[in-house]
């Protein structure tokens, strides 16, 4: 079976499960555990059935196209190499899986576990398979973020937040230049596609960007695989659970750095760059993890040491760019996982059965847990490499390789000697681990008595030993064809000739083993005792990574606030001219270089009408200017005037579609602010008595009338510029001559609106009902300022009035407010919705549409509400603009919907007329129904913005203020 | 008429920006408002001037001729515009109100420096 569909469903699978862990119950961690370990086994049987492809040298490719022309595809691909990677993280998921059924404690939010697991695993197997460059940043971070979450899963303990923290922030700013680092090899390459990038290793090469994005990719695979100098992140991780440090530093989370190094080493690797910077981190790395694992005194972090120096020598291999040495990189790849996994799982069993992990206090466990002993002591040899197990083989590998000359630096001198140093330091913590945890006296004072492990918690490690030794005594038979595979996709036609047989004859290698072997037990020997007394690794053990880290993000915050308190200010009013000034300036700039000049086009004749216009109404705007301040209510009502000329020259320029919506809205804007204005403070006494006033508040308003003066005269010579010129072909013909035969409507404005652009009209009622909403909300929880809560001087002026008289109770006079409107009103108020509802009906052919209908409609309920009162209208009418709002959005997002249906793009629109008898043609297009969503948004928007200010003059007022006489003020009437 | 226009934006603007660089939030509200009606009509602009020629067309497809007719794609940017611009009065008016019970002032920057 080579359906490549497989690799999606291999995708979706863990993120799958993931959703449906996160929502099991507490109770449901075997239901949790059987998901997670069925998904990855199934997802191991599928990339399996899918051999056959990757071992004839075939890739299996699955594209799903998003932007094909940016490149950016749905794009899975399956090779060789990452068909053993892929099997790697899925088959070591499924045994953490199982393994963690039986480790987490039933306390834990066991399904919350099992939920990030998967995830993670889905993110990893997403880098794996990724086709696409920017698919594996993508999945990079995804890898991240989970690794993040399953770091930090005992949140409760601080150790744990800020180890999580930490490598978040180390991998994820790795992340970032691994992203711009993929992007620059992309474009090199000329394609984000692997494939493409891989067929492209010269035109890369070449490239003037290649040494930036090399070094840029290597930071983000350093910062992963914790090579020197970012490794510190990766022993703190180890305050995750222990199934979580042996999946992700075994098989995944710092895999994924080498795994980057391995799918690139075709392109990237083969010059002196990549051979200095990767073999100098990876020689580094080894040494640095390899002597400080030595003098761990936690078991885990030894562990975590000891897997930054494998990680060293993988990377090490890598960097010496030899096919035989990527053929041991892969091959050690796949050895130390499974080594690394069972080690972790046994420390985890010590950890649970014994209650410490601490080397110095463990000892003599083998007579408690033989099985489990056996099991760490078979694995830790693997680690330290001895032979007939999978660890010697791939190590034998990385000798030989030390041996040949690359590159004649002092690099090549030293590595033989250095190899064997750092094999000795493996050995030496390997035998320290098994010599002092398993041997030598009963332990006393351990928090638990030990005794043997369960039997199904043994069960992963032993498939796992199992296997570490079925490849270390038989490789040819059992690793061997999936190694060549892998190495054939990687490699190509250059792939080397290795053999894997355990037994080479007498070698440099097989010696220099010896040596490692014989040296680190002596040094055990020599020095254990010094060993158990170390408080830290001795030279380098003052090189504190994490303090490093903490002084530098304390540097940046350091930093971002000083610059904050330098650049930004906290003053509106400041950042507002800051804004002006900037556009005026970059307004300004064009006309400095090519000069200002009026356009070729003559003036049309001034109307003397129209300039009188626009006389009032600029003394309008002026006055309202200067009057903001201490008179409002003018000021509002000049801004009206302001407001009226400039629908009146709507109606002037041919556009009775705008004037009738701005006159609409002229009125509801000012009923809103009339609303507005009872929760004002009073007007102000001048804070600078007369003769007192700064200096600096004179130079501050003078230049604020500056900067606003040369913004007017600027608006208005570009103004005059533009309409001088000649208008060019633009958009606007094809709508005119497309609105009624495509559009089925002669009121272009509104086709346009409706249907044309009828996405954009979406998202605005969107936002219409979102700031209705907002505003809704944000009233609900208002607090005027005290001394707005008092009753306005008008009603008491009212009670007053009706005190003084006889047989008037309070509230009297207000029986006969505003009688007559009010009949008026009742009277008006169907015509008005009738006039709204023809506004809709009309507006596809003549100017109205929803808008104006909507609003139309919301004055016709607002005008009820100033007649009666709040309280008599709404214990008559149940207005309920949330549905309302909701109900057009419905509406409107349904008639888009519809067109699916009928297999054209979102909101396509049909359109008909419809003859009724007496009425006459009737526009029937489904933009129609469109535009009753836009109504029913507006007229909902409307009414509960308005409502909700209106209601806050009947409430309860919160305020401790004591008030006088009934709060009630019936909205409208004050104002 | 383009000059008339013209000068009617300037002053728009212009009043419109000395009002939204005062410190009282209701000022800069009424700012917001003017600087909205020199924006529409600068849009509105873009389309030049036509008296007597609202783009609605007639059902013969000889009378679909833009050159018969005002832009009317300004005029569908401009009423979108204009019902935001007020939701977005609405949305500042209420914040400004929450704004002054929460810090006692309707001073833009929550608490009372100089007028």
């Amino acid at each position: 079976m080579d359906d490549t569909r497989l690799l999606l469903l291999v995708l979706i699978l863990p993120f799958a499960g993931s959703a449906i862990a996160a929502f099991l119950p507490q109770r449901g961690r075997d239901v949790a555990a059987s998901l997670t370990g069925f998904n990855a086994l199934a997802g191991a049987i599928m990339i399996a059935s899918l051999y056959p492809v990757v071992s004839a040298g075939k890739v299996a490719r699955f594209a799903i196209p998003w932007i094909p022309a940016l490149d950016l595809n749905l794009t899975l691909r399956l090779d060789g190499f990452t068909w053993l990677f892929a099997m790697l993280v899925l088959v070591i998921g499924a045994l953490v899986s199982f393994y963690a059924r039986y480790y987490m404690s039933p306390t834990d939010p066991v399904p919350r576990f099992f939920a990030f697991l998967q995830a993670f695993m889905g993110a990893m197997l997403g880098i794996v398979l990724s086709g696409n460059l920017i698919q594996i940043a993508f999945f990079w971070e995804l890898t991240g973020l989970f690794s993040f979450l399953l770091i930090g899963y005992w949140h409760h303990n601080q150790s744990a937040r800020d180890g999580a923290r930490m490598a978040l922030i180390v991998t994820g700013a790795g992340g970032v230049c691994l992203l711009v680092g993929l992007m620059l090899l992309g474009r090199a390459a000329g394609s984000y596609d692997v494939d493409a990038v891989l067929a492209a290793r010269a035109a890369i090469q070449s490239d003037p960007t290649y040494l930036p994005a090399l070094v840029l990719i290597l930071i983000g695979a350093f910062t992963k695989s914790a090579q020197v100098p970012f490794h510190f992140w990766l022993p703190h991780a180890m305050a995750a659970p222990t199934p979580v440090s042996a999946y992700l530093h075994s098989a995944t989370l710092v895999k994924a750095g080498i795994f980057l190094l391995i799918l690139l080493w075709p392109v990237l690797a083969g010059t002196e760059s990549w051979f200095l910077i990767v073999t100098s981190v990876g020689l580094a790395t080894l040494l640095v993890g390899a002597w400080s694992a030595i003098f761990q005194q936690d078991l885990k972090g030894m562990l975590a040491y000891s897997t930054i120096s494998h990680l060293g020598l993988i990377t090490l291999l890598l960097g010496l760019g030899s096919p035989l040495g990527a053929v041991a990189a892969i091959f050690h790849t796949v050895n130390h996982a499974t080594f690394k996994a069972s080690l972790f799982m046994a420390v985890g069993i010590i950890d649970r059965e014994t209650g410490t992990r601490d080397l110095r206090l463990l000892s003599g466990l083998a007579r408690f847990m033989p099985i489990t002993a056996t099991l760490a002591m078979v694995a830790a040899a693997a680690m330290a490499g001895v032979p007939l197990l999978n660890g010697f083989l791939s190590k034998e590998m990385f000798l030989a390789e030390a041996l040949q000359a690359h590159s004649g630096t002092v690099i090549d001198v030293a590595l033989p000697y250095l190899a064997t140093l750092a094999s000795m330091f493996s050995v030496l913590y390997s035998v320290r681990f098994i010599h002092q945890t398993f041997f030598g006296p009963a332990p006393s004072g351990l928090p638990h008595e030990p005794r043997e492990a369960p039997p199904w918690i043994r069960l992963p490690i032993e498939i796992l030993v199992l296997a570490c030794l079925l490849v270390g005594v038989l490789p040819a038979l059992t690793i061997g064809p999936f190694l060549a595979t892998a190495v054939g996709s990687v490699l190509g036609e250059h792939a080397p000739e290795y053999s894997l047989v355990v037994w080479h004859g007498f070698t440099m290698p097989l010696l220099m083993s010896f040596v490692a072997l014989l040296g680190g037990m002596a040094l055990y020997i020599l020095f254990r005792a010094k060993l158990n007394a170390a408080e830290r690794p001795p030279f380098i053990g003052r090189l504190k990574g994490r303090r490093t880290f903490e002084a530098v993000l304390a540097a940046i915050v350091r930093a971002a606030r000083a610059l904050l308190r330098w650049s930004a200010t906290k003053r509106l009013q400041v950042q507002l001219r800051l804004v002006i000034v900037a556009a005026l300036v970059v307004g300004t700039l064009p006309f400095l270089r090519y000069g200002y000049s009026r356009g070729p086009a003559p003036d049309t004749l001034i109307d003397p009408i129209f300039a009188l216009l626009w006389i009032l109404g600029g003394a309008c705007a002026v006055a309202a200017a200067g009057l903001a301040k201490f008179h409002r209510l003018v000021a509002l009502v000049l801004i009206g005037g302001a407001g009226l000329a400039t629908c009146i020259s709507f109606i002037w320029l041919s556009a009775p579609d705008l004037a009738l919506t701005q006159l609409l809205v002229e009125i509801v804007t000012l009923v809103l602010l009339l609303l507005g204005l009872r929760w004002l403070p009073q007007r102000l006494p001048d804070v600078w008595p007369v003769g007192n006033k700064p200096v600096t508040v004179g130079f501050r308003r003078g230049g604020d009338f500056v900067i606003a003066l040369l913004g007017g005269a600027g608006m208005a010579a570009l103004a005059y510029a533009m309409m001088t010129r000649p208008l060019p072909d633009t958009l606007s013909r094809y709508f005119v001559e497309q609105a009624y035969p495509g559009g089925g409507g002669t009121n272009v404005v509104n086709v346009i609106l409706v249907d044309f652009r009828g996405f954009d009209t979406l998202g605005e009622i969107t936002v219409l009902a979102i700031v209705a909403l907002t505003v809704f909300t944000l009233l609900r929880r208002f607090r005027p300022a005290p001394e707005s809560v008092q009753m306005p001087a008008q009603q008491h002026r009212q009670n007053a009035f009706d005190d003084a008289r006889e047989g008037h109770e309070r509230g009297d006079t207000l029986v006969h407010y505003l009688l007559v409107p009010r009949a008026i009103i009742q009277w008006l108020f169907p015509v008005i919705l009738m006039f709204a509802i023809y506004l809709l009906m009309r507006g596809h052919d003549l100017p109205g549409g929803g808008f104006a209908g909507g609003i139309t409609a919301s004055i016709a309920i607002l005008l009820l509400y100033i007649a009666n009162g709040t309280r008599a209208v709404e214990a008559a009418l149940h207005i309920e603009p949330v549905r309302w709002i909701s109900a057009g959005l419905l509406c409107a997002g349904g008639t888009g919907l519809a067109a699916w249906a009928f297999g054209y793009p979102f909101l396509t629109s049909h359109s008909r007329y419809l003859t009724i008898p007496w009425i006459g043609d009737i526009p029937l297009a489904t933009a129609l129904i469109f535009d009753i969503g836009v109504f029913a948004v507006v007229v909902g928007t409307t009414v509960l913005i308005l409502i909700a200010i209106a209601h806050q003059s009947i409430r309860a007022p919160r305020a401790k203020t004591p008030i006088d006489g009934p709060p009630a003020t019936p909205t409208g009437e004050p104002a | 008429m383009e000059i008339v226009l013209a000068l009617a934006i300037g002053i728009l603007t212009a009043s419109g920006l000395w009002l939204i660089f005062r410190p009282r939030t209701f000022q800069v509200i009424l700012g917001l408002s003017l600087l909205s009606y020199a924006v529409n009509l600068f849009i509105l602009a873009a389309g030049r001037l036509r008296s007597d020629a609202p783009p609605i067309v007639g059902r013969d497809p000889a009378s679909a001729d833009p050159a018969f007719y005002a832009d009317p794609l300004p005029q569908a940017l401009v009423l979108t515009a204009i019902v935001i611009s007020f939701a977005t009065t609405a949305l500042l008016l209420v914040v400004l109100l929450a704004s002054r019970g929460l810090t006692g002032t309707d001073h833009v920057d929550g608490e009372d420096g100089e007028t």
